[in-house]
């Protein structure tokens, strides 16, 4: 059974300015025991697509259309107080910037200790040991648990911010931008942190990035997020090395590669739309290089390329050749 | 473990307290309201006083003497002790004045912060109207209808004095509340009371605990006005009654300095004390304001 299933998700934002369709009609679904990585520019959808899923969204944001199943629970129909008893013990966060993800003038043991004690009929202490033993789990010296936020650094936190989504042996861990503003060394460490984890503990992963480079070894699955919709989806090696979308083109020009000839990283040109007029038909089309006449009146749909790999081209691959 | 974290809170400790050592305002506010609360304490229990035993002819209004050490009022009752039963009520309704206000400009400012719109609106312009309607009318026509005892004194001004805190705690509710924190605390699955209790209160109470030495201060001359008025308690003297007996009997033209200069200056030195207390805290705990 597929641990997470999104099924034709739409969450819009309802501002004074008009409807912004920041996740448009975003299909996609994840084994037990997987990690997924969403990746696109700021602004395309991810984080939206991430907070859909726990309903954490703002006021503004709703989920006009679609479903959310984790197993065979249906997300999406639950009410307020149901949902919160979901939030965590099956689904948790590690946020992106650590360092304000948490309550600074709590203990971080205490934070830990929180969410165990909100979930699970256990007393204090217990709670607080569960705490130690997830510090030795995510390599932080048990000892230091009776800190605050500002006695660790930006590593330790963020190793702290995962040991807290692991509190309630999740069956899904959601991982937004868990690097961001971490040095490169940092950066490995907590993502190898992340990969072990999931495999000992066997529990699913999204990691949500806008930084296509650090997916590979850590990823089964990418999807890359283009204006609210998801261009194209595939294992590693296919997003990789035989993507068919000329976004995902550009996302992998856009950084130096080892195992490529020299060049120059090549930046996108533009930004991304305004998702409350977006453009027509195939939303990239004004800014690739191979748009076409049709590419402005017809939106692609889904192009299958075989082994889970699709994408949403019309001339899917043209860079190519 | 435990030791580190034991070594980090006394120096903690040690630092606020060489801050407060050093800080001329709070050691002497600090003086000021120790030798009060003392007074007010054990004063009663060596000096007992009773407002409705009179004295005679020969004892009305003497000036201080060995019996009398400040003197007697113009019914003959030793003002000394009076003093000292009235530091009890004054300050006693200081603070559970204070305590009534803190709670509600407290839970109402991180509701109205939190919550937003409609209760947001709703609370706010209930605050709008006890801070822009006059005090002291307002008070005057409720302790006259409710009546004129300690209690009804003590949730009169309770009730009347919580609008600039909740304003205050609000604001910083709003600024707390977009913290990404909080945003973790709802993934964890907390309710909302959880949030507002257990995250939103720690960081807006450094705010409230400023706030609620001023407020005590504001609190005790309020009373001393509602007293000085004659809305006080006749069986309870305070201060600001001794003030009202003394008006009302001419003391002041009569020459009784005796009668009306003690009240007023414990009342000018138990707010002076608060005051400077209130301003020497935020000194010491707020660095932007820390002198080096």
């Amino acid at each position: 059974m597929k641990l997470l299933r999104v099924e034709n998700l739409k969450t819009y934002f309802h501002i004074s300015e008009g409807i912004v369709k920041a996740v448009d009609d975003v299909s996609f679904s994840l084994d037990d025991g997987q990690c997924l990585g969403l990746v696109g520019e700021s602004g395309c959808g991810k984080t939206t697509t991430a907070l859909s899923i726990n309903r954490l969204l703002p006021p503004e944001g709703i989920i006009e259309g679609g479903e959310i199943y984790l197993e065979s629970v249906k997300l999406t129909v639950l009410s307020d107080v149901e949902i919160r008893k979901h939030r965590w013990k099956d689904v948790s966060m590690v946020f992106q910037g650590a360092m304000n993800a948490m309550n600074p003038v709590m203990k971080i043991g205490e934070q830990i200790a929180e969410a165990v004690v909100w979930h699970q009929q256990v007393t204090h202490q217990q709670a607080w040991n569960r705490a130690k033993e997830l510090f030795e789990l995510v390599e932080l010296e048990p000892g230091r648990i009776g800190g605050y936020p500002h006695e660790f650094s930006g590593g330790m936190k963020q190793r702290a911010m995962i040991a807290m989504a692991l509190a309630c042996d999740p069956k899904l861990v959601i991982g937004d931008e868990p690097t961001t503003a971490l040095d490169v060394m940092v950066q490995a460490q907590i993502l190898n942190l992340l990969d072990r984890l999931r495999k000992t503990l066997k529990m699913g992963l999204i990691i949500i990035t806008h930084d296509l480079s650090i997916l590979g070894e850590t990823c089964d699955r990418i999807a890359v997020m283009y204006a609210g919709k998801i261009v194209e989806i595939g294992s590693t090696e296919d997003v990789y090395d035989r993507h068919m979308h000329p976004y995902t083109h550009r996302l992998l020009m856009g950084f130096p590669n080892i195992h490529r000839p020299k060049l120059m990283p090549e930046p996108i040109p533009g930004s991304p739309p305004d998702l409350i007029r977006p453009p027509s038909g195939c939303r990239f089309h004004p800014r690739c290089d191979y748009a076409q006449e049709i590419c402005q009146e017809q939106e692609p749909g889904m192009t299958t390329a075989g082994n889970g790999h699709s994408y949403a081209c019309h001339f899917g691959g043209a860079f190519n050749g | 473990m435990s030791s580190i974290d034991g070594v980090m809170r006394r120096k903690k400790l040690k630092r606020f307290w060489n801050g407060f050592k050093n800080n001329r305002m709070a050691t002497t506010g600090a003086v000021i309201l120790v030798f009060f609360s003392v007074a007010a304490v054990i004063g009663p229990v060596l000096f007992p006083y009773n407002p409705m035993e009179f004295g005679t002819v020969e004892t009305i209004l003497q000036p201080p003497s060995t019996t009398y050490y400040l003197g007697t009022d113009n019914l003959g009752r030793d003002i000394f002790r009076n003093l000292l039963s009235g530091a009890r009520i004054s300050l006693m309704v200081g603070i559970l004045a204070t305590l009534i206000s803190m709670f509600l400009g407290t839970s109402i400012g991180i509701m109205s912060g939190y919550f937003g719109k409609t209760i947001d609106s709703v609370l706010m312009r209930v605050t709008d109207f006890f801070l822009v309607i006059p005090w002291l009318p307002l008070v005057l026509v409720l302790v006259a209808i409710l009546g004129s005892s300690v209690w009804i004194i003590i949730l009169v001004i309770g009730l009347t004095s919580w609008a600039g805190t909740a304003r205050v705690v609000r604001s910083q509710t709003l600024s707390v509340k977009e913290r990404p924190f909080i945003e973790r605390a709802r993934a964890i699955g907390a309710d909302h009371s959880t949030i507002m209790m257990h995250h939103i209160l720690p960081n807006v109470f450094p705010l409230v605990f400023a706030n609620t030495i001023l407020v005590t201060a504001v609190a005790i001359i309020s009373e001393t006005t509602l007293s000085f008025l004659g809305l006080g308690d006749p069986t309870r003297p305070s201060w600001g009654m001794m003030l009202h007996y003394a008006f009302q009997s001419g003391a002041a033209s009569s020459g009784a300095y005796w009668f009306f200069l003690p009240p007023g200056l414990c009342v000018v030195l138990v707010v002076l004390g608060f005051t400077f207390l209130g301003y020497a805290f935020d000194e010491i705990l707020n660095p932007k304001l820390r002198r080096r």
